[in-house]
């Protein structure tokens, strides 16, 4: 029989979690509300931060096109780096899972070791990477004869793409690779049996088993770069602004707390609602798989 | 008074009754077996005596002291788990010296006694090695020894040899039953093997659905089961109906073709109930019980059948003794004797 | 199980030659003797790694880091272990609701966070102080530390700790002798994967950091957003070395794929 909740549960528990729970309510919910409440503050550049309650950072935010243009590349950036992540990384894990020892050991520090490096690190390698013209990245492709003049791969769009699916990349492995050895190993073998080709294979019986872990790495991927900053600041530049740079600027250079905190805000309720409720949806979607 | 008493004990989890009202008087030096089904009720019952789970109603008297009030730590039982539960990072002998160092026993003395410990189970020179360094029957003679150690006034017993083959396990059983009487300690013992509950106990406690079905010797368990739960539970058993009239003195039991006498009075409709080995052949003499054997297996020092009989299907346990036995598609006539025989009414009196 | 065929070993070389490049290159450029950006076409020179020596932000950074990454780790673990073993062991109202709470610092954007502590820490005075840091970096390691003691606790056998009570242990003893020393591998893994990430953090730690308890990734960070020079590049190189060996020896102890595994925002 499996243990039985014992009768007296709910004291001990909560007394062995309150140093914890304690912390957490002074050093996050208590910060986290403030925040929201900065939101609504006033703020001139000679009278500073006014306790008010006004909504004129949030309508300034709803008003002004340089606000919607920024989350929506914010967003952008986002859902792109999702869709490579997951339509390289998946091949990429199902590739690795098929892998022996020791190679598979190997590869798995290979391409999961990177999460651990500095996110400023790898950065700086796309950096020199795609440094300006003359940037590696550039040089090859001419090289092969690809393009013809250098693609700008610093301060754009592209440039911050691939970095940050870069740095996300190991997520989208990760996940797809958890999937994967859920998968029964004979599985293949038994459609085979059956007479199914290679190809039918993959497609009607490995990439289905797939699906939950493509679109949980897929939340966990788009949740870290709507929310990337480093990235973004170090490639992107000071012009090409994301919700996370821009909230930074507010704060750091502009000292608009209140506008920066609302910006903030809007990216963390954005952010919940999209991962609450994607996952929802994949939960009821796929309830028997991810059992 | 009795030396161990459970009083209506009880246990509830919202809706869900594990235990219900168990009483039990244990005799000092006894060696008693709780015996059911998974979710019967059994272990939830150790774990109220040894004090893991606290008994919704009901009481636990040690030699008439209230063991429900106390901490399970100053209860001074000695539990073996059915994981065994050695401390991994222990050795051998750091095991049973633990409950030792918990009572502040001195250090020569707790060498003297853990090292008789380890002996008495057959380790003697294991006392260094670690627990994943042995073999299941080891580690659980480890188990054992650390239980013992402490002289506990009861010796709790969860399954204890249900993670062994089957071979090392009847060695065990019969190593269990002699450390049990040379110590003389007051065993329960929780399993659901019934050979293994048989071959220990003094007694057993038979529970399903968390509700005592008997308690009993086991032979007497066997022989007289109390209830079809019971029968069926505690070995193989042939379920036949019948008819029974009061005649004179006697009882007259009609099986199908078969008759049979009686001492007990009963009337009406009956089930009687007969273990597979107390069947004979005969031949097919009037008021007997004929059949077809329709398979028939070899199991090495018996044979197993399968009879069609007009009261339906009858299995028969025949000893291979070495005689000539009825082969497929015979035809055989059935006997048993009344006493072997447990009859109860239809519609579920006794 | 079959093979890969030569074209998914393609896929894959070509697959690990874009994960591992702009790592490598950073180690490349970082060997440069020139004095600006450039692979190093003409010999390898450690000039720009003695050079990080007379630059003393970089260093006093890095021990920042060490100290930050260090404390704040032990902090988080010594705080997980009693909240680990309440969620793992008990089934009580409000514990889905306190494990989502616990792990939020994952689904909290770092930005958000940071701005955060920045306004919560102004208010109480602990603005730019170490302090402040270490509590904030307590909130992003902590629940890397639950994930590694949770696992721990869970898979650890309830029947142990009960035999050491029917033996008549008290429950600190238990705690002492029995639960603590078999949690311990876990503990140990739980501090180390802390430790990387706090070391790691710049996003969050960039608004909380102040000159003089600016980490080294926040040091690096402002630096390259002035400008990138192969100073950078060498002190990249170097955690990069430093991070690489940590990962090896963390692969060993406990298994990456195990540290790693789950990883995510929806958890736990």
């Amino acid at each position: 029989m499996s243990t039985p909740a014992s009768d007296n549960a709910a004291p001990s528990a909560w007394l062995l979690s309150l140093p914890a729970l304690v912390f957490f309510a002074v050093i996050v919910i208590v910060p986290l509300i403030m925040t929201v409440v900065l939101s609504f503050h006033d703020w001139g550049e000679y009278k500073g931060i006014q306790p008010v309650f006004i909504l004129k950072n949030w309508i300034e935010i709803w008003s002004d096109p340089y606000f919607g243009e920024m989350f929506a590349r914010t967003f952008r950036i986002a859902i792109l780096v999702t869709l490579i992540t997951a339509v390289f990384g998946a091949p990429e894990a199902y590739i690795l899972n098929r892998m022996r020892a020791p190679w598979r050991g190997i590869f798995v520090l290979v391409l999961l070791g990177p999460l651990l490096i500095s996110i400023v690190a790898r950065t700086l390698g796309w950096a020199l990477l795609f440094g300006g013209n003359s940037g590696v990245v550039n040089a090859a492709l001419m090289k092969l004869g690809v393009i013809s003049s250098p693609i700008p791969f610093m301060f754009t769009e592209t440039g911050v793409i691939i970095a940050l699916a870069h740095v996300l990349m190991p997520f989208m492995v990760l996940s797809v690779w958890a999937a994967l050895q859920r998968v029964d190993p004979q599985i293949e073998n038994a459609a085979a049996s059956l007479g199914a080709g290679h190809f039918t294979t993959l497609r009607r019986v490995i990439f289905p088993q797939i699906v939950p872990g493509v679109l949980s790495g897929g939340i966990i991927v788009f949740a870290l770069s709507a929310s990337a900053f480093a990235t973004p600041a170090i490639i992107g530049g000071r012009r090409l602004k994301v919700a996370a740079t821009l909230a930074y600027d507010e704060f750091l250079n502009t000292l608009n707390w209140p506008l920066g905190a609302a910006v903030a805000t809007l990216l963390l309720v954005c952010l919940v609602v999209t991962i609450v409720g994607a996952n929802r949806l994949i939960e009821r979607r796929y309830a028997e798989v991810f059992r | 008074m009795s030396f161990l008493v459970l009083r209506e004990l009880k246990k509830t989890y919202g809706d869900f009754v594990a235990v219900e009202a168990l009483s039990l008087d244990v005799q000092r030096g006894e060696f008693i077996s709780l015996l059911g089904p998974s979710g019967c009720g059994k272990t939830t019952t150790l774990q109220m005596v040894a004090g893991f789970v606290e008994p919704t109603g009901g009481a636990i008297l040690l030699d008439g002291h209230d063991l429900v009030a106390m901490k399970p730590s100053r209860r001074g039982l000695g539990v073996v788990f059915q994981s065994y539960a050695l401390f991994p990072h222990m050795t051998a002998a750091e095991n049973v010296a633990f409950g030792l160092e918990m009572q502040k026993v001195g250090r020569a003395e707790r060498d003297e006694r853990v090292r008789n410990a380890l002996e008495l189970v057959g380790l003697g020179g294991f006392a260094e090695r670690y627990p994943r360094r042995m073999s299941g029957g080891q580690q659980q003679r480890v188990a054992l020894a650390r239980a013992l150690v402490i002289r506990p006034h009861v010796l709790l017993l969860d399954e204890p040899l249900s993670n062994l083959d089957a071979k090392l396990r009847e060695e065990m059983q019969i190593e269990l039953r002699q450390i049990q009487r040379t110590v003389g300690t007051t065993t329960i013992l929780v399993t659901h093997d019934q050979s293994e509950a048989m071959a220990l106990s003094d007694r057993i406690v038979v529970m399903n659905g968390g509700r005592v079905e008997q308690i009993a010797a086991p032979q007497e368990a066997y022989e007289r089961p109390a209830t079809p739960f019971v029968a069926g539970f505690l070995g193989k058993t042939n379920e036949l109906s019948g008819t029974a009239r009061v005649e004179g003195g006697e009882t007259r039991v009609v099986i199908a073709d078969g008759r049979w006498a009686s001492r007990r009075p009963i009337d009406g409709a009956v089930i009687a109930s007969v273990r597979p080995e107390k069947i004979a052949f005969a031949d097919c003499a009037a008021g007997r019980l004929t059949g077809l054997v329709k398979t028939r297996i070899f199991q090495g020092n018996h044979w197993l059948y399968r009879i069609e009989t007009l009261a339906g299907q009858v299995f028969v346990i025949r000893q291979n003794g070495g005689e000539p036995m009825p082969a497929e598609n015979d035809k055989v006539g059935l006997t048993w004797r009344p006493e072997d025989m447990a009859l109860r009414a239809a519609d579920g009196r006794r | 199980m079959t093979r890969n065929g030569p074209l998914a070993l393609l896929y894959h070389a070509l697959f690990v030659v874009f994960m591992l490049a702009p790592i490598v290159i950073v180690c490349i450029v970082a060997f440069t003797p020139e004095g600006y950006l450039s692979l190093p076409t003409h010999g390898l020179s450690l000039r720009w790694f003695r050079t990080i020596a007379q630059y003393p932000e970089f260093i006093r950074a890095f021990w920042v880091s060490i100290w930050l990454g260090a404390l704040s780790s032990a902090i988080a673990l010594s705080l997980s272990v009693p909240a680990a073993l309440a969620i793992a062991r008990y089934r009580f109202k409000g514990r889905d609701a306190l494990a989502t709470l616990f792990m939020s610092p994952l689904m909290i954007p770092p930005v958000v966070l940071g701005i955060a502590f920045l306004r919560f820490f102004s208010l109480v005075g602990l603005g730019g102080t170490f302090v402040g840091l270490v509590l904030s970096h307590v909130v992003i390691v902590f629940p890397f530390a639950l994930r590694l003691t949770l696992a721990s606790a869970v898979g650890m056998d309830r029947a142990i700790e009960q035999a050491a009570v029917s033996l008549g242990a008290s429950d600190w003893t238990v705690f002492r002798r029995v639960t603590l020393p078999l949690i311990l591998p876990g503990l140990v893994s739980g501090w180390a994967l802390a430790f990387i990430q706090s070391f790691d953090e710049v996003t969050m730690t960039v608004f909380v950091a102040a000159p003089g308890t600016e980490t080294l990734p926040v040091r690096m960070f402002l630096y390259i957003q002035d400008n990138i020079d192969p100073l950078v590049t060498s002190v990249s190189a170097s955690v990069i070395a430093l991070t690489a060996i940590a990962l090896v020896a963390l692969d060993r102890l406990y298994g990456l794929e195990r540290l790693l595994a789950g990883r995510g925002i929806n958890e736990p």
